[in-house]
């Protein structure tokens, strides 16, 4: 607490004032509060750093739902507020960094504390507290380091060291960094390639973008790197067209790095050439795929083909190409920096070091967030997502994306690590993690998936081409109320069929949403099929919707909504719900005052 | 017409394009992938018009037809769905006359359209308008968001 005495202007020596400026922070307005602090400040010819923060720091603890967040570092003291709006900005000013006193019914609350005293951030530490267009910023924070020390290593050791660490790729598979780019070394063809992934097509994952966005360096430190290591003088990042503010700090940070001779020719004046190019992704989903990638970047269609051989010998333009995700690279700088053992202090034996996750749905605190492998599923929804909002029941978390599964609450001990999950018939896939209440359906859950494969399936192999879209006949059948006797078993043959009769990771893995949902949901596909209900209320197909005349007092507000004059409502008289009018739309549900509609 | 595509043509060659790169060049300089246009690069370049329409229609960010002076993108993640964006993009659906299976209404005014994931899951349900990033969406605020377009 501040001493209330008032202070002089005079008494501040610095001052800095850090912005969240991610895709979060920017829909919540931070450009107007930046813009607005800086005017404010040169109106009371004060000086100060006005930092451009990462979403990801403070946050994007989903505090992007408190955005905008801003830091205020008054001579080095750090006070962060939250849900600053433009008009908040000259109180600030005044108060605070003139007089030296916070405004306290601003500031973050214990919650925002306790969410990240329960991290263990290695990644997002460093977004967030640097400028992400400067490269200077990341140099202060020994940004680079990593690379300079492996240029002046063999490149066999970089690998052996990245091996020790046991750095799994972050992309879903989980396989190992250093044996992927060992078997890439071995291969004799050249050139070779280095390529880092960041299509993050899962639906509900952004940590990808979150670092690009936050400390794009990092990424480019770790393609040095890896390049030196397999002998590659030139990459590519595949990124996503979705992400424009990631493609242009990815730009800024690559014309930065090439002014530095980070980049170019002798980089770190050593003998050795690296350059990055940036390839744009056109929107396909199965382009995260390896080999789908690789056609794509050639500027085919991007279709996978049958492995082996596998990228490392054959890949792109049929060359030794190591292909490793953003997460996977923003690792490789620090492990280099500060060695092996320190990152397999962090995680388990078989699963070190840290993970990024999007917590997500329906949990209170969303955002991203980062924790050592192994930690268990309770403690990331409780002790850092504060639970299931409104107070909800906890029924299910979903990770992976369209990969993935479903884990029922009674797993919620579980570690969460890559073998873990796919013993329980999910996967780490690229780290996104839903959360669903008693509210959610598991039936539409399952079908809201298969609507994203099927849109998606190159079409290819027939199994997933006609596969998916069968079973997503069936699952809409059955969300309709039209299900029929045998479907549960249709779907699991059909699984089957889709699981082992495709080619890539995309058909494979299609119907996990369908199996793990049925595997622990059994009852509510039943209750949809047999008993026309939908226990969790979502269908809307499945729903009824009455007036309960013991609450309802007659207001009509229910009439004057309703959109297509189903309810029946005069003065002093209950409402009356038409069903052969009614389109469910819930109108009347949201409407009504006294909850009076069921 | 000429003259745009001699551009791109003059940027493909000194950069060593792909079909990709060649495509989305056409469509920022015309809006949309023109007909005439990929045929006069499949004379020019001698690769099939067929090779071009492969892959434009293989991406999603490929677009045949013109498309609205405002472009409305919703998001269609996971964390959008659980958090309620279907009825939203529903009603938008009816308040902006788009036929049933088309993404651009009559009058050329506006394109709906969805995509898989813009990556703010946290501030879910989310809708992009003309490039400004709209969160934690409501019925409501889709109204005041449709004004502010209609404004301009």
């Amino acid at each position: 607490m501040p001493a209330k005495t008032r202070t002089r202007k005079s008494d501040l020596k610095s001052l800095t004032i850090r912005v969240c400026v991610g895709t979060g922070g920017l829909a919540a307005g931070s450009q107007d509060v930046i813009d607005e602090f800086t005017k404010q400040l040169k109106a009371k010819k004060i000086r100060a750093t006005i930092a451009k923060k990462c979403v990801n720091k403070t946050g994007c603890r989903g505090f992007c739902a408190k955005d905008v967040l801003v830091d205020v570092i008054r001579n080095r003291k750090t006070e962060t507020y939250q849900l600053i709006s433009p008009e908040m900005v000259s109180t600030i000013v005044e108060n605070h960094i003139v007089n030296g006193e916070p405004v306290e019914k601003w500031l973050v609350g214990p919650e925002y504390h306790e969410f990240h005293n329960r991290q263990t951030k290695i990644l997002l530490d460093q977004c967030g507290q640097i400028d992400p267009e400067d490269i200077d910023a990341y140099t202060a924070i020994d940004g680079y380091k990593g690379a300079k020390k492996a240029l002046s290593m063999d490149p066999l050791e970089v690998i052996e060291e990245v091996r020790n660490s046991g750095l799994r790729g972050r992309g879903g598979a989980g396989f190992s960094c250093g044996m992927k780019w060992d078997f890439c070394r071995r291969t004799p063809a050249t050139p070779r390639y280095i390529i880092c992934n960041a299509d993050e097509g899962d639906p509900g994952a952004f940590m990808d973008r979150s670092i690009i966005e936050g400390n794009p360096h990092s990424v480019i430190e770790g393609m040095i790197i890896g390049g030196y290591a397999i002998g590659a003088e030139l990459g590519y990042v595949y990124i996503r067209a979705e992400y424009p503010l990631a493609v242009e700090r990815l730009r800024i940070a690559l014309d930065q790095a090439r002014e530095k001779n980070c980049l170019g020719k002798n980089i770190f004046r050593t003998k050795y050439n690296f350059d990055i190019k940036i390839k744009l992704g056109a929107g396909a989903f199965v382009c995260g795929e390896s080999t789908a990638l690789m056609r794509s970047i050639e500027g085919k269609r991007g279709m996978p083909r049958p492995t082996p051989p596998r990228s490392v010998t054959k890949g792109l333009y049929d060359k030794p190409t190591a292909l490793n995700n953003v997460e996977t690279l923003a690792n490789v700088p620090l492990i280099l920096l500060k060695g092996a053992d320190w990152f397999t202090s962090f995680g388990t034996k078989k699963n070190t070091g840290t993970k990024v996750f999007a917590l997500t749905g329906k949990c209170k605190n969303t955002g991203l967030i980062e924790v050592p492998l192994g930690m268990s599923l309770k403690e990331i929804i409780y002790d850092i997502g504060g639970g299931v909002e409104k107070k909800r029941e906890l029924k299910a978390v979903q990770t992976g994306g369209p990969s993935g599964g479903c884990i029922p609450a009674e797993h919620i001990n579980m570690p969460v690590d890559f073998d873990s999950l796919t013993k329980i018939g999910s996967m780490m896939g690229s780290g996104g993690m839903v959360v669903m209440d008693d509210t959610t359906c598991m039936v539409d859950m399952a079908k809201f998936f298969l609507t994203f494969t099927e849109d998606e399936s190159c079409g290819k192999c027939v199994p997933c081409r006609v596969g998916t879209k069968r079973m997503l006949e069936m699952l809409t059948r059955i969300t309709e109320g039209r299900g029929r006797s045998g479907d549960i078993e249709r779907l699991l043959e059909l699984s089957d069929t889709i699981r082992l009769g495709s080619l890539c990771g995309l058909g494979r893995s299609a119907p996990y949403p369908v199996m793990s949902t049925i595997r622990f949901f059994r009852h509510e596909y039943e209750a949809h099929i047999h008993d026309g209900i939908c226990p969790a209320g979502a269908c809307k197909a499945l729903r009824q919707y009455l007036v309960n005349e013991e609450t309802c007092k007659m207001c009509g507000k229910c009439f004057r909504v309703c959109p297509s004059d189903a309810i029946v409502w005069e003065k002093k008289q209950f409402a009356k719900i038409n069903k052969t009018k009614c389109i469910k739309c819930g109108s009347c549900y949201d409407a009504c005052p006294f909850n009076a509609i069921l | 017409m000429e003259k745009d595509c001699q551009k791109i043509l003059h940027r493909y060659n000194a950069e060593g394009g792909s079909v990709v790169s060649l495509l989305q060049d056409i469509q920022e300089t015309f809006g949309y992938i023109r007909e005439d246009v990929v045929d006069w690069f499949s004379e020019e370049l001698n690769v099939p018009a067929s090779n071009f329409f492969g892959v434009a229609t293989f991406y999603a960010q490929f677009y045949l037809k013109p498309r609205g002076e405002n472009i409305i993108t919703a998001c269609c993640g996971t964390a959008c769905h659980v958090k309620g964006s279907a009825p939203i993009i529903e009603k938008l659906r009816m308040d902006l006359k788009i036929p049933e299976g088309e993404v651009t209404s009559k009058n050329g005014k506006y394109t709906l359209e969805s995509v898989a994931c813009v990556g703010a899951c946290s501030i879910a349900p989310v809708f992009i308008a003309n490039k400004k990033v709209f969160g934690k969406l409501t019925a409501e605020m889709a109204d005041a968001m449709i004004k502010g377009l209609d404004k301009k």
